[in-house]
């Protein structure tokens, strides 16, 4: 059975993300007063035969663990999709 | 008593590193990332290039390449291992080195010789400087913005070895051309025997290039191998 995921990456709270410090600077200058905080990420699909939900997920965070994500300056959510 | 010079896809500094490593003495060879092995490797450059296209994050790809196991085993034995820009980078990807590197911030590629004062002279690239020393040397680099979230760890133990200043060693972040934490330029780990750093010493090691400056780090390293027992 193949399951479908998305991975959200983001930044640490607090590491410099020189992307999101200048689009917040920009939308504030289009008159987005409101805009208090803008912060990139990456999102990432990916599709992987399992024979469980659960062990796709396992190995998903795996996956997450060793390459996708840099436990050092990110971090990351799961979504599995129907 | 050779020094490995690691190539990846993407790897474009290797003649250059090469070429300034004999300036200092050393023999070299260049070894492709999808060799395993390093036997009588005295010594291990990762020079600088977008290796595997930068994709994912900076080193991330190249970190898993079938070398590394050797680079890895190597440097936690103690031989001298040295990552430049790229190579930098790699090496925090494998943890072999502490925090990471984002993009600059200014947004912009920079391509400028900077200054860097030499903040510790125990590692196997500063052993040879004088602390205090002021060094020009180009920089060349997207992602050389150094981040870590355990930066006040990472000073308290003296791990930082060079840092971006101005040309009499002041130092404040408006010396800092990238937005590096600290203005940190280049670090070393627990052991001192691996280091990495964003500028690029082999661009500064004949006077016919604009300076001579990272001769000073490259001899040290050199010598720094030549005491390790191949």
């Amino acid at each position: 059975m193949t399951y479908s995921f998305t991975i959200s990456i983001a930044r640490k709270a607090g590491l410099s993300d020189p992307e999101g410090t200048t689009t917040k600077k920009a939308l504030n200058d289009l008159g987005f007063d409101g805009v208090t905080h803008v912060s990139y990420g990456r999102t990432i699909s990916v599709d992987v035969t399992a024979a469980t939900p659960q062990e796709a997920r396992s190995n998903i965070e795996a996956m997450c663990e060793k390459l996708l994500a840099n436990p050092v300056m990110e971090t990351y959510t799961i979504e599995a999709l129907a | 008593m050779t020094i490995a010079v690691i190539v990846y896809p993407g790897t474009n500094c290797e003649h250059d590193i090469v070429h300034a490593l004999s300036l200092a003495g050393a023999d070299t060879e260049m070894v492709w990332h999808r060799d395993t092995e390093l036997n009588g490797a005295t010594g291990i450059v990762l020079p600088g290039g977008f290796a595997h296209g930068d994709y994912l994050r900076t080193g991330a790809i190249a970190r898993f390449s079938p070398i590394m196991d050797a680079v890895v085993d190597l440097a936690g034995q103690g031989v001298p291992t040295l990552g430049i820009c790229n190579g930098f980078q790699i090496l925090t990807e494998a943890g072999l080195l502490p925090g990471g590197l984002v993009a600059n911030r200014d947004l912009r590629f920079i391509c400028e010789t900077v200054h860097l004062r030499v903040e510790s002279t125990d590692s196997v690239l500063t052993r040879a400087a004088h602390m205090g020393q002021v060094l020009s040397i180009p920089l060349n680099s997207y992602e050389g913005n150094y981040v870590a979230d355990d930066v006040d760890r990472i000073e308290a133990e003296g791990d930082v070895i060079l840092r971006y200043s101005d040309e009499n060693g002041n130092v404040d972040h408006i010396t800092s051309p990238n937005g590096s934490t600290n203005s940190i330029a280049g670090i070393t780990n627990a052991s001192r025997n691996v280091a990495g750093l964003m500028p690029h010493p082999e661009r500064a090691s004949e006077d016919i290039l604009g300076s001579a400056d990272g001769m000073v780090l490259l001899e040290g390293f050199v010598a720094s191998t030549d005491l390790v027992d191949a």
